[in-house]
């Protein structure tokens, strides 16, 4: 099972390490920096490495390497899962999981990790059970701890641990009882040069906030529910209702938590919202290239698409650029070659464009890569699966909940080849 | 106010103060110092010097105080084992604790302090909270009989700790039995033989129930569990199988793999044909799909295993190749694993998407990608032929780019295609010749050299190509002279007017003033054969290569199928049985597939329900072709390895010694007769420099021909078909024998390695002649360490055909209770030359003028210094009948016919003449209506009358 874990910042500093069984000696993690080195980028550092004795696997978040080392075989998903739920715990406790926020609360970390893993296997891992075992520290809870000299242990067993909702506290007590669910929807695509689709996909989620008193019992209902094929759900769903009524029926966590994931494959019909007209164009013997591209939506249900952002890693050979855009801001790093542009929102009437010329190095022939182009957006209050929430019930308490539904469609991995 | 402040005392006496403050009486400070040990201790500092002081803080109600000095415990008791022992009496007082969480947190640390005098007192406790009222106790006390078995395994044993934890399997609380099933599998990986998880149909179902009710991580150690297990049916495996389907839809991606492994591993004993089957193919794929969308460390992983689920089982996935396409921001590792898997999943259907893609990826940034596509293209054009064609020209796009990467992988790719489809694309060597300049990769140069070489006729220039590589020779990486010296060679043997020079001059090079003894034994056996026998360097040096496959990237499928049964685990990332990697080779254990086993037909009379680690009998039978068995000295090309055809001069082409003689002599200079120059002997010249150079020649290709077919008498002497080393111990050689009417393969098993070996069975490939066992492998007695045991094998046959190259390899099987073995032999083809060959005189002449001229074929038999009679007698006993004797001037002509075990005939004309004692060799001219088994009959006569 997981032996160790090493909390490594991207140079190279090792700030934390915790051990759950014998103390694995940190020059272990020496393997890991040649790794590291070799990789030249922190994302390509491979998740999987072997040393003589030993095996690292690692994760990198936050501009954190979270190192595990395992010392048999031992399921590597298991050990990456563990390891993005360690990150997902710190951020849940901290707000933000960053070297300075987790040395900040060292002792808790500390305290928190002995609770996740007993000799390597996974204790507490849900948020809820852990929030009852050990606090998460608040300003005004500090105040309280230092006056009255009570502590962030919780001192009663983690209800929760072995009734058969291991994932919800008992005795949850709210004033105003309150259930949001999100519909978000991401599009993976690859356009093409000629603005054809090579692969879309959607990855979509419902998140939910979930705050009601007792141990409410909800189902929540879809209009058409056979969108849904490919899906993942949080534990508490309750699977043989979904096969055969296609009812999403579950005892919800308190608090916020993932209820489903789902995923629609390039199979079924993507809708692709906007459009990217471009012409780089590099000439062999001039040192000047154009560069002009125009944004435009495409199927967007009659909303308006914001938050645009176009980024994309120009060619080395280029110098700098000259660019004059008809609306949003504009930037070219020199150093790093990345080229973003601000867009904000698309009006359909004026489609933003940016325009102007590159300048190249003097003599060097034109560059054989093509820069991609990297579209980030956001539309409100749409699914473009078109994926929508029937209803919602609540079974098992008397009062009536706030219920309240959103749904926004965000570009995931959006890109266009030139 | 946060953590950090603990470490901002770097004054002297730091720890003085610290032992102060732990003493002190306000519950408060004692807490803030034992908080700044901790948080030393976090960043590596030594505070193991304040042990007592910290000890002496365990007695509080304050949870948190006790929870951070046990902490604090775990880290430093190693180090202070007699201190430790105070912590002890607390213990166990602790473990009567009325609250559950304190009774639990004490036998949970316990176990972490990893100290012998300790464990001994804290066997009662545990014993005690293994029997606990309160389930979080008792999953805690499981876990802590694993942390105690690794500190102390014997302790644990005699304790029965061991049967307590089995008992926890039966736990009403699906926790506990989680992790029970975890704390066994973790003790069982380091006792392989014992039966700690003895799984039956009963425990099965516990664990079924168990797995819906408990957590993410206890379903992971559940499913792992019972991918162990063998069910006895194929009802069982789909009742199986269905109650697992649903763990595919966990939000947690290392369950959804455990259940992958689960499902691929039962569904080897479902039937092709039951619904079910194609239902769960169908369930398989999304959760796959899905993996892909997660983190790219994740992605990774998976596609690992993807790779291997997509060569097990290809149809899950086949509709599913644009979730493979690259994105530009992948990391590096997540891309090279998708290409991988794209050119698996390549077919008809898909390839010109594939290609668009990959033609995309081959202007991308990171130069290991781009080449790898490159690579992938010419893969693609290997895999799925109706595309060759369109690779070609878009490699040849490629070429146009100039990038320099680029131009030197699509060279090597291409060389490949060549290879795979001789004769179609020659087109293309012009534009390669004229990026010669630019290659300046070891692995492009020797493509682009091997190129040249082998289409020398259709280049022009090929000796100035050849040429301007050689001026560098000593400079080049060996692979580059290796391919330099054959190319050279071939150039010779297709003009060898003007290229004497050149020859000479890279056989020098490679023989005088080189170090390597790769290059100079090549160059050596070039030399002999030049000048011993020009004709036999063309047949061997020109020989027709065999095409390669595709094959050649898969894993092979005993692997694949082992592997199948580690989905998840860091095997599969590896691509490698435990075996190969997990430190000692403790915990191995081989893994196998279920074998299919139906309920409703044949539940009875199997009595041999394979048990697990054995191979079925339902193994795919194909085996790969074991190239290194065939011991190739003259490995004369890249690539797979070329079965050299043995010396053979044929007098068609003697035209050719003659226009060769003149540059040979020439070539040979003064020397006597192919002797290299003086000045070499410093460079180890063969030991054999002075044996006559025809007998030096036919030593060499003895080994050339390697496993055993010309050697020895009409019943060749056994040799080593299966070395020890290769087959875990096993030594298998023999040979071949026919006799009244049958033929039987003669083995001798000898057992090299240290455990007795049982349940022999052979099984033999589908071969050109349909040779098979007529009867099982009868070994009577277990097989002990160093025994020797000799069995003749019948053979029929009646088996099924396929044409091999060369025409009399056989490829064999041999299993026993270790594992399944593969070798592949030649077997001479004399043993199938039947009783009734005597063909009618009339008969003859008519076959003899029916077949046409071109299928004669002329050998000579050298050195053969027979008399008619005798020749006729050896011949006759070896079904070679003689039909008819003519003299001719001193020479006779022997008219001979003989008849395969397929009804194929093959009519010959033997000359010898007697007369003369100092010509000794034979001539021989067949006649065959299939033309492809007269090299072989000719080897035969050869080595019946030699011996």
């Amino acid at each position: 099972m997981i032996h160790s874990l090493f909390l490594i910042n991207s140079s190279g500093d090792i700030f934390l390490e915790k051990h759950w069984k014998s103390v694995v000696s940190r020059s272990v993690c020496d393997y890991f920096f040649e790794a590291q080195e070799r990789a030249t980028e922190a994302e390509n550092v491979p998740p999987v490495i072997p040393t003589p004795h030993h095996y690292l696997l690692s994760v990198y978040r936050h501009k954190i390497f979270f190192v595990a080392v395992i010392q048999t075989e031992v399921p590597p998903l298991f050990v990456i899962e563990f390891l993005h739920r360690v990150v997902d715990t710190f951020q849940d406790y901290f707000g933000v999981c960053s070297e300075p926020v987790i040395k900040d609360n060292v002792v808790v970390v500390y305290e928190v990790l002995e609770e996740m893993l007993d000799n390597g296997f996974p204790l507490a891992t849900e948020s809820n059970i852990l929030k009852e075992l050990i606090k998460p520290p608040t300003i005004l809870r500090t105040v309280v701890n230092t006056i009255t000299g009570s502590t962030n242990v919780g001192d009663q067993l983690p209800t929760g641990q072995l009734s058969v909702v291991p994932w919800r506290r008992t005795g949850v007590k709210y004033t105003n009882n309150e259930a949001y669910f999100d519909v978000v929807e991401e599009i993976d695509a690859i356009i093409d040069k000629s603005g054809s689709t090579v692969t879309a996909e959607i990855q979509g989620v419902i998140d939910a906030c979930v705050k009601l008193t007792g141990m409410p019992d909800l189902t929540l209902s879809f209009m058409n529910p056979r969108l849904l094929d490919d899906v993942s759900f949080h534990p508490c769903v309750r699977f043989k209702r979904w096969e055969s009524e296609r009812i999403l029926s579950f005892i919800p966590p308190d608090g916020s938590f993932r209820l489903l994931s789902y995923h629609v494959s390039a199979q079924n019909l993507v809708a692709i919202p906007v459009y990217v007209k471009h012409s780089i164009s590099f000439r062999d013997s001039s040192s000047l290239g154009r560069f002009e591209i125009t944004v435009g939506p495409k199927q967007t249900m009659g909303k308006t698409i914001e938050g645009v952002i176009v980024t994309s890693q120009m060619p080395k050979g280029v110098l700098n650029m000259s660019l004059t855009p008809s609306q949003g801001t504009h930037t070219f790093d020199p150093v790093t070659k990345m080229l973003s542009w601000d867009v904000g929102k698309i009006n359909p009437q004026k489609l933003p464009s940016l325009k102007g010329t590159m300048s190249l190095q003097v003599g060097a022939s034109k560059p054989d890569e093509n820069p991609t182009i990297n579209l980030q957006f956001k539309i409100q209050q749409l699914a473009i699966s078109g994926l929508k929430v029937n209803r919602l019930d609540m079974y098992g308490e008397k009062y009536k909940p706030f219920k309240g539904i959103k749904y926004m469609t965000k570009a995931g991995k959006f890109q266009v080849r030139t | 106010m946060t953590d950090s402040k603990y470490f901002t005392t770097t004054k002297k006496g730091e720890i003085f103060e610290l032992k102060a403050e732990l003493n002190s009486d306000k519950k408060e400070k004692k807490k803030e110092a034992v908080k700044k040990v901790i948080a030393s201790m976090t960043v590596g500092k030594d505070v193991s010097a304040l042990f007592p002081d910290v000890v002496n803080c365990m007695q509080t109600d304050n949870l948190e105080l006790k929870k951070l000095v046990y902490l604090y415990l775990m880290n430093y008791a190693k180090s202070q084992p007699d201190m430790a022992i105070m912590a002890v009496n607390t213990f166990v007082k602790d473990c009567e604790d009325p609250n559950p969480l304190i009774r639990a947190l004490a036998v949970r640390t316990m176990g972490c302090i990893r100290v012998d005098k300790i464990t001994e007192y804290l066997c009662e406790p545990l014993r005690k909270c293994l029997k606990d009222e309160d389930p979080y106790v008792r999953k805690t006390a499981a876990v802590c009989v694993a942390k105690l078995h690794d500190i102390n395994a014997q302790l644990v044993e005699d304790q029965g700790f061991l049967d307590t934890l089995k008992d926890l399997i039966s736990d009403s609380n699906p926790m506990v039995v989680a992790n029970a099933v975890a704390a066994l599998s973790e003790i069982a990986e380091s006792h392989p033989s014992s039966n700690l998880l003895d799984l039956n149909p009963q425990s099965i179902n516990k664990l079924l129930t168990a797995l819906n009710e408990c957590t993410e991580w206890g379903q992971i150690f559940i499913l792992d569990c019972l991918a162990n297990y063998m069910p006895k049916d194929d009802r069982e495996a789909q009742s199986i199988c269905e109650r697992v389907t649903p763990r595919l839809s966990h939000a947690n991606s290392a369950v959804v793999l455990s259940a992958v492994k689960v499902l691929m591993k039962f569904m080897e004993m479902l039937s092709k044909d039951l619904d079910y089957y194609g239902t769960l193919l169908k369930k398989l794929a999304p959760p796959l799909v899905t993996l892909l969308s997660a983190e790219p460390e994740l992605q990774y992983v998976a596609l690992r295993n993807i790779n291997l689920i997509v060569q097990k089982r290809p149809e899950i996935l086949k509709h599913e190749m644009k979730v493979f396409f690259v994105k530009y921001n992948d990391p590096i590792y997540v891309k090279l694993e998708k290409l991988d898997i794209m050119i698996r999943l390549a077919s008809q259907a898909n390839i010109a998407q594939v290609l668009a893609e990959l033609k995309e990826y081959a202007t991308e940034v990171d130069v290991d990608f781009v080449r790898k596509a490159v690579r992938a293209i010419g893969r693609c054009a290997i895999k799925v032929e109706q595309s060759a064609e369109r690779c070609v020209s878009t490699l040849l796009d490629l070429i146009q780019t100039k990038v320099n990467y680029v131009v030197q992988e699509a060279i090597v790719v291409i060389k490949d295609i060549f290879r795979k489809y001789p004769n179609k694309y020659e087109s293309v060597i012009a534009t390669l010749c004229e990026n010669l300049d630019s290659l300046d990769e070891p692995e492009a140069r020797a493509a682009m050299i091997w190129i040249v070489g082998e289409y020398a006729e259709r280049i022009d220039n090929a000796d100035e190509l050849l040429e301007s590589f050689l001026e560098g020779f000593h400079d080049e990486s060996t692979q580059v002279q290796l391919q330099l010296l054959t190319a050279i060679v071939k150039l010779f043997l297709k003009k060898p007017t003007e290229t004497q020079e050149l020859v000479q001059q890279v056989l020098s090079l490679a023989t005088q003033d080189s170090d390597n003894p790769d290059l100079r034994d090549r160059g050596y056996i070039y030399w002999r054969l030049l000048s011993t026998d020009p004709v036999a360097a063309k047949e061997v040096v020109l020989a027709e290569k065999p095409l390669i496959s595709e094959e050649t990237d898969l894993i092979e499928p005993t692997l694949l199928d082992e592997l199948i049964c580690y989905i998840g685990t860091l095997a599969s990332v590896y691509h490698k049985p435990p075996s190969a990697f997990v430190e000692g080779g403790r915990g191995v254990v081989h893994k196998s597939l279920p074998p299919r086993t139906a309920s409703r037909s044949e539940s009875t009379e199997s009595p041999e329900t394979a048990p697990a680690g054995a191979p079925s009998g339902d193994q795919p039978d194909v085996i790969p072709a074991q190239g290194d068995l065939l011991g190739d000295l003259l490995n004369l090309d890249l690539g797979p390895p070329v079965s050299a055809p043995p010396l053979a001069a044929s007098s068609v082409q003697m035209g050719a010694v003659d226009l060769l003689g003149g540059g040979l002599d020439s070539l040979i200079g003064d020397s006597n007769f192919g002797a290299p120059p003086a000045a070499v002997t410093t460079a180890a010249a063969p030991a054999r420099l002075g044996a006559p150079v025809s007998s030096g020649l036919s030593d060499l290709f003895d080994l050339t021909s390697g496993v055993g077919t010309l050697s020895g008498s009409y019943v060749a002497p056994k040799t080593v078909w299966l070395p020890a080393i290769k087959a875990k111990g096993l030594e298998i050689s023999g040979t071949f024998t026919r006799q009244v009417g049958s033929i039987s393969m003669d083995l001798q098993l000898t057992n090299k390695a240290l455990q007795v070996m049982t349940d022999f069975a052979i099984q033999f490939n589908r071969n050109s002649f349909g040779l098979a066992p007529a009867a099982p492998l009868q070994v009577h007695a277990p097989l002990s360490p160093n025994q020797t045991v000799e069995l003749s094998l019948p053979l029929n046959t009646v088996g099924s055909v396929m044409k091999m190259e060369p025409l009399n390899n056989l490829q064999v099987a041999v299993k026993n209770n270790i594992d399944v073995f593969y070798f592949s032999t030649l077997y001479p083809l004399h043993v199938l030359f039947v009783e009734d060959g005597k063909m009618d005189r009339q008969m003859f002449l008519a076959t003899w003028k029916d077949i046409p001229n071109e299928n004669e074929a002329q050998f000579q038999i050298r050195d053969c210094p027979l008399n008619t009679e005798a020749a006729s007698n050896k011949l006759q006993s070896s079904n070679i009948f003689t039909v008819a004797k003519r003299s001719v001037e001193g020479q006779d002509m022997l008219y001979q016919s003989l008849k395969l075990t397929n009804g194929i005939w093959v009519l010959a004309e033997l000359r010898i003449q007697p007369g003369n004692p100092s010509l000794t060799d034979l001539e021989l001219s067949l006649k065959c209506r299939a033309p492809e088994v007269s090299q072989h009959v000719y080897q035969a006569y050869e080595t019946i009358l030699k011996n």
